[in-house]
């Protein structure tokens, strides 16, 4: 029976990973990530979890002492946001290359400098190809879902990779909303009682992972490295249809939000598509064919499937919550635009930079995004690179 | 959709505004609410001014936003008046609950808005009743009552739980914490 409860997305991330029971779970606190290992090392000081500890000195070392227990065949968990992620970098690289399952839960948050602690995508966004896969959530209950099945997709023997499960740092983290919570033993059924390393540095046949790959071998294991990303997408929808028998909840790549005949669309990450969901409603109520998508799976990223979902608007808008500093749009557009050119041609693509460093995200930033759209179906005219929200 | 409600609480770090619209969420949460409630986070530290939030409703809430046109107004600490905009965006029709020991008359006039205005004495019953200055006990009454997100009875039986869970370790303070929450219900008035 699932239960019904009111939790912060720290508190259900933090229940999520007792309800996982790692074998290690190594961090560092960062703000607004900190709750996360706060409350997992109450449930391991009160005996509740088996899981060992590691408080260590840094989010570097962090990683590094996930790498290692992941490394023995463990299975292993951490938490981290922002600049912690940004110390973690080198070591995120090595995770992702020993193909080490781990799963890291990120609560978005601004990168330095000045120093932000509010929310927006500039820590995940920049490790995007670190080789991690990666799911973000909308709400709590995405944060909670995600995490569990993120489990299950990084151990999976054709992946055998590490997975960042993101969710908005105070937004989300810190605001309490309504969820459901699988119960302990449902939990434990999904994710599997151990982790089954098909390869480790200890127990019958142990081997040496990851000291030196020269130019003969490198290149190959590079190659097997993006196979494994490939092969997550199928993975990635099978968890997800597992976890929907469980619980009735339907996951998948992204969600589409009242597309079947909308001729606008923004694509969004995180919270603000929750924001948006309701100015669809409320633009739908007014007779405008408007609609959302809402991407869940940013590594891999679902090119093909996302070009088709966009087959038959007109006009897009592309949000992204980091600026790539490229000149030349944020990550996602580059991602969609690319997506879709060669597959669907002729709409319009236009990018926004929002919300940068914690700024509140209205309904009305959104109207606006929706009427520009339209507009530039009308008139033709329209700014490809956007800035919404900013003071200029 | 279902009656949305849309709470701004303004207060100073430390008085427990945040806390107040957590167990506002979870009072609305245990009648089989959908809520949310969540404090803007600036660089917090006793004293300075703080905004908390609640949505609550019978349907799935979305929105991430903060909250610009509230239903209702709190004010934990009336020092705010004067240097923060408290009624800004307040719905017509919406309502403003102060903590003071001022009339819900001269608070109108200091607030110079036209809706409903109630006030609420939290620092005398806290004081009387706790033995310190705890205002978002009887603030979180005073507001059930006002904006009836929760009847009153189920409010009572709700709030008493979570006190004995609260206080599991100092099971002596539940009673005195609920007469803090009944002599709020009684004591709130307004200028309807």
């Amino acid at each position: 029976m699932a239960k019904r409860v009111s939790l912060s997305g720290n508190e259900a991330v933090a229940f999520g990973m007792k309800q996982i029971n790692p074998d290690v779970v190594a961090a560092f606190p960062i703000t607004p990530s900190t709750e996360v290992p706060q409350y997992f090392s109450q449930f391991v000081a009160n005996g509740e979890v088996d899981t060992e500890f590691v408080a260590v000195e840094s989010e570097h070392s962090a990683m590094s002492a996930c790498i290692g227990a992941a490394a023995a065949g463990g299975r292993v968990m951490t938490a981290t946001a922002s600049a912690g992620l940004a110390l973690m970098w080198e070591m995120l690289y090595v995770g992702a290359s020993m193909r080490l399952p781990m799963v890291l839960a990120v609560t978005n948050r601004a990168l330095s400098g000045p120093i932000n602690i509010h929310n927006d995508h500039s820590d995940t966004m920049g490790a995007r190809d670190s080789g991690w896969i990666q799911l973000y959530s909308e709400s709590a209950q995405e944060a909670y879902d995600n995490l569990i099945q993120a489990v299950k997709i990084g151990e999976h023997k054709d992946v055998q990779l590490p997975v960042m499960v993101c969710y908005d740092g105070f937004i989300t983290s810190h605001a309490v909303e309504n969820l459901e919570m699988l119960d302990d033993e449902d939990v434990k059924k999904f994710v599997g009682e151990k982790r089954i390393a098909p390869f480790a540095l200890l127990g019958q046949d142990p081997v040496s992972m990851g000291p030196l790959d020269l130019p003969n071998h490198y290149f190959e294991h590079k190659r097997l490295q993006a196979e494994a990303m490939k092969n997550a997408k199928k993975v990635i929808l099978e968890v997800a249809a597992e976890y929907e028998k469980l619980t009735g909840r339907k996951y998948g790549f992204f969600e589409e939000y009242k597309m079947e005949d909308a001729e606008v669309a923004i694509v969004v990450i995180n919270s603000t598509a929750g924001t948006a969901k309701h100015v669809v409603d409320t633009l739908r109520a007014q007779g405008k064919k408007v609609g959302l998508i809402k991407i869940r799976v940013f590594r891999p990223f679902p090119a093909e499937e996302l070009a088709d979902a966009l087959r038959n608007v007109k006009a897009v808008a592309v949000m992204d919550k980091a600026d790539s500093f490229s000149a030349a749009g944020g990550p996602l557009f580059a991602e969609v635009r690319s997506a879709m050119y060669g597959r669907v041609d002729g709409k319009i693509v236009i990018n926004y930079i929002y919300g940068l460093g914690g700024r509140d995200v209205t309904t009305a930033q959104i109207e606006k995004v929706y009427a520009d759209l339209f507009n530039a179906i009308e008139t033709g005219k329209y700014e490809v690179y956007n800035y919404l929200g900013v003071r200029e | 959709m279902g009656k949305l409600v849309e709470i701004r609480w303004h207060g100073r770090g430390g008085q427990g505004a945040k806390t107040a619209s957590l167990l506002l969420a979870e009072v609305a949460f245990n009648t089989g609410k959908y809520v949310q409630g969540f404090p803007e986070y600036g660089p917090e530290r006793m004293g300075a001014p703080i905004t908390a939030y609640n949505r609550i409703s019978d349907e799935p809430i979305t929105i991430h936003s903060n909250i610009y046109e509230p239903d209702y107004v709190v004010v934990v600490d009336e020092t705010l008046i004067k240097s923060v905009p408290v009624t800004a965006g307040l719905k017509e029709g919406g309502a403003v609950i102060v903590n003071t020991s001022k009339s819900p008359e001269e608070i109108k006039k200091e607030l110079n808005f036209n809706g409903r205005v109630y006030t609420i004495d939290a620092r005398k019953i806290s004081e009387e009743t706790l033995g310190a200055y705890f205002p978002n006990t009887p603030m979180l009454a005073a507001v059930v009552k006002i904006t009836g997100v929760v009847p009153v009875d189920v409010f009572l039986s709700s709030i008493e739980d979570s006190f004995k869970h609260k206080f599991a370790n100092k099971p002596h303070v539940v009673p005195k914490n609920m007469e803090a929450v009944k002599r709020a219900l009684e004591e709130v008035k307004g200028n309807e």
